[in-house]
């Protein structure tokens, strides 16, 4: 519990090179409505970067078309190198996903789970084979390679779910509320397989509603009726809004927003 | 490729690891047929009968004795007068009454002819014809056997018979190509349905969508394992029809196959384009029942014949898929046409398929990213 890496030294990790998420005034109109409005913003490889805003802010809008499932009306990104425009089939290809529902199918088994994922990235079988023990070694799941998910603990789901989404190595992993209906403990051991996912140099895109969490962002972003009002590390922001918590500063922020669920 | 497999073989593993998806898929058919062709119709087993005996004389007795140890007709109850039958008719008391006019046993005897009215409950008319039917050959059994051996030639007992009587009503030969269609249609649209929404309940369609998968493979390989299994349950049913209910198969087998496909591949669609409407698989499931069960069980020909619906009911019963593959199965199996006298059906059936899934695609398009 007490390995979790304070924001200060997960900041001192191996230098990025270069920007593995760049959006450039990057817009997207459904009819009059703006959900989102000229963002811009650079992630940097092995970055861990917070996307915050209260629902309705635009968040999984923007996050959908940096997946490449949706095409922005206007402004350019790039994920992984590719154009969210013109390569989003290739842009799949270099990202994971893994959302709030930890989307394993239940009724398959964990051997069953990594297989088929491994097989939907086009990996082979012999390398699935070898994925699939070192994985279900480093969880300490082995034991549990012929069980169906459906039966494990909600802890050990969105674990398997994390590696599971790691599987093809690629470039950035979104999180879209990965922690959500876990309990703290839980939470802080997933935050370690974080931190080593981002050391081995892979991006984390992570939306959350838990401020503790911000916290252990190298940056975080905060969104606002489809802007982004503030974006620098969590020390950073709170010393630009003159407040103690990333709470107080997601507050002073959000209480102006319009667009609310 | 690889990865498109792989899908296939995970939806088995849904299929195969879910017993209800087991029981609609091979459960339902055997017993839909079961119950359509043995419990209600085809076989009669002690059927209800009121006997009306204005003669009371010895031959009128016995023939009692014989329809009640046949096994086919059991007595209900014995009536006095004909506004008694009637009354049991419209109560659904009895399927048929027998009635003994005065003086049978005695023209049986003096004259060697005697008359017997059989009246049956025509609401259900294929039973009725049967009832007659049996009725019918055991009275002239009994009139047969008093023959006496020197006589010239034997008694004879007249049954007149008192129902709507249509010929061409077979209700064993409608059964089973209505049930055909309606299960392959329950089975192929509704799972499909369901499967789809459950993956968008559990969130694993957006990781599907997420990753370097298209939409046209992930909505085949759903839909693929679903297509093989109807196609196996198809099978089942006609099998269960021509052996067990000695449905005739007079046309092309190559061509009932094909036809099948046809029509599994429509209900397929249709349950692709349910489930990009449906959030969840209660959703899929009532939206399957009400728009697919209903209609095809009432404007489809199943149950109500389609000539007797008011015009504007026939209109609508032609966006009814079952009704043409109905039309399709009973023209092959029953009267062996072939493809030159069924191509208008066909060509439906193939512009429906298109078109739902082509509506399903573009649907899909709007609704899962």
């Amino acid at each position: 519990m007490n390995k979790l890496h304070p924001p200060d030294v997960a900041a001192s990790r191996a230098a990025p090179a270069g920007p593995v998420i760049t959006c450039e005034l990057l817009t997207k109109r459904f009819g009059d409505f703006v959900a989102v409005n000229a963002i811009s913003f650079e992630v940097a490889a092995g970055e861990i970067f917070g996307f915050l805003g209260a629902n309705g802010a635009g968040k999984t809008t923007a996050m959908r078309m940096l997946c490449g499932l949706l095409g922005p009306t206007e402004g350019a990104a790039t994920v992984a190198g590719f154009d969210v425009f013109r390569q989003p089939e290739l842009i799949k290809q270099h990202i994971g996903y893994m959302s709030q529902k930890f989307s394993l199918y239940e009724d398959l088994t964990v051997g069953e789970n990594i297989r088929f994922y491994g097989g939907v990235y086009g990996l082979k079988g012999a390398v699935i084979r070898e994925k699939t023990t070192a994985l279900l070694q480093r969880l300490g799941l082995e034991a549990e390679r012929n069980t169906l998910v459906g039966s494990l603990p909600l802890g050990w789901k969105q674990k398997l779910a994390f590696s599971v989404a790691l599987l093809h190595e690629p470039a950035v992993i979104f999180l879209d509320e990965p922690t959500g209906g876990v309990d703290p403990i839980t939470r802080r051991q997933f935050w370690d397989l974080i931190y080593e996912a981002a050391a081995a140099g892979t991006t984390i895109f992570i939306t959350t509603h838990y401020m503790d969490e911000a916290e252990y962002c190298d940056r975080v972003s905060i969104m606002v009726d489809g802007k982004i009002e503030a974006l620098a590390s969590p020390a950073g922001l709170k010393r630009q809004f003159g407040v103690a918590t990333m709470d107080e500063v997601f507050l002073h922020l959000a209480r102006g927003a319009k667009n609310t669920e | 490729m690889k990865a498109f497999l792989m899908f296939v073989r995970k939806e088995f593993f849904h299929i195969f690891r879910d017993p209800r998806t087991l029981l609609i898929l091979f459960g339902m058919p055997v017993a839909l047929v079961t119950l359509f062709g043995f419990a209600l119709t085809n076989e009669i087993k002690n059927a209800d009968v009121a006997v009306l005996d204005f003669d009371k004389g010895a031959h009128a007795r016995q023939v009692q004795n014989r329809l009640f140890s046949s096994g086919y007709f059991g007595l209900r109850d014995y009536a006095t007068t004909y506004p008694d039958v009637a009354a049991a008719f419209r109560q659904g008391h009895v399927k048929l009454a027998v009635v003994f006019p005065v003086g049978f046993s005695a023209d049986l005897d003096h004259l060697g002819h005697a008359q017997v009215q059989l009246v049956a409950d025509a609401s259900d008319q294929n039973t009725a014809i049967s009832l007659v039917g049996y009725a019918t050959s055991i009275i002239r059994a009994y009139a047969q056997e008093q023959a006496r051996p020197t006589g010239p030639a034997g008694p004879r007992v007249e049954a007149v018979a008192r129902l709507y009587f249509n010929p061409e009503m077979k209700a064993a030969y409608t059964f089973v190509p209505g049930t055909m269609a309606l299960i392959l249609l329950l089975v192929s649209a509704m799972l499909t349905s369901i499967t789809i929404a459950r993956e968008k309940e559990t969130g694993t369609m957006e990781v599907l969508l997420v990753s370097p998968m298209r939409q046209l493979p992930i909505i085949i390989g759903k839909i693929l394992p679903y297509f093989l299994l109807s196609f196996l349950n198809g099978l089942v049913i006609l099998g269960l029809g021509v052996w067990a209910l000695h449905i005739p198969q007079r046309g092309s087998l190559g061509l009932l196959i094909g036809e099948t496909l046809l029509y599994i591949f429509v209900a397929l669609a249709l349950g692709v384009l349910i489930s990009t409407r449906a959030a969840s698989q209660q959703t899929a499931m009532l939206i399957s029942m009400l728009s697919l069960l209903l209609p095809t069980l009432i404007l489809s020909g199943f149950l109500f014949p389609i000539a007797s619906m008011p015009v504007p009911l026939q209109f609508l019963s032609n966006i009814i898929p079952a009704r043409h593959y109905i039309v399709v199965l009973k023209g092959i199996m029953i009267k062996g046409l072939s493809l030159r006298e069924l191509w208008r059906e066909t060509l439906t059936l193939a512009g429906m398929g298109t078109a739902l899934l082509l509506l399903a695609l573009a649907s899909l398009k709007n609704r899962l990213a």
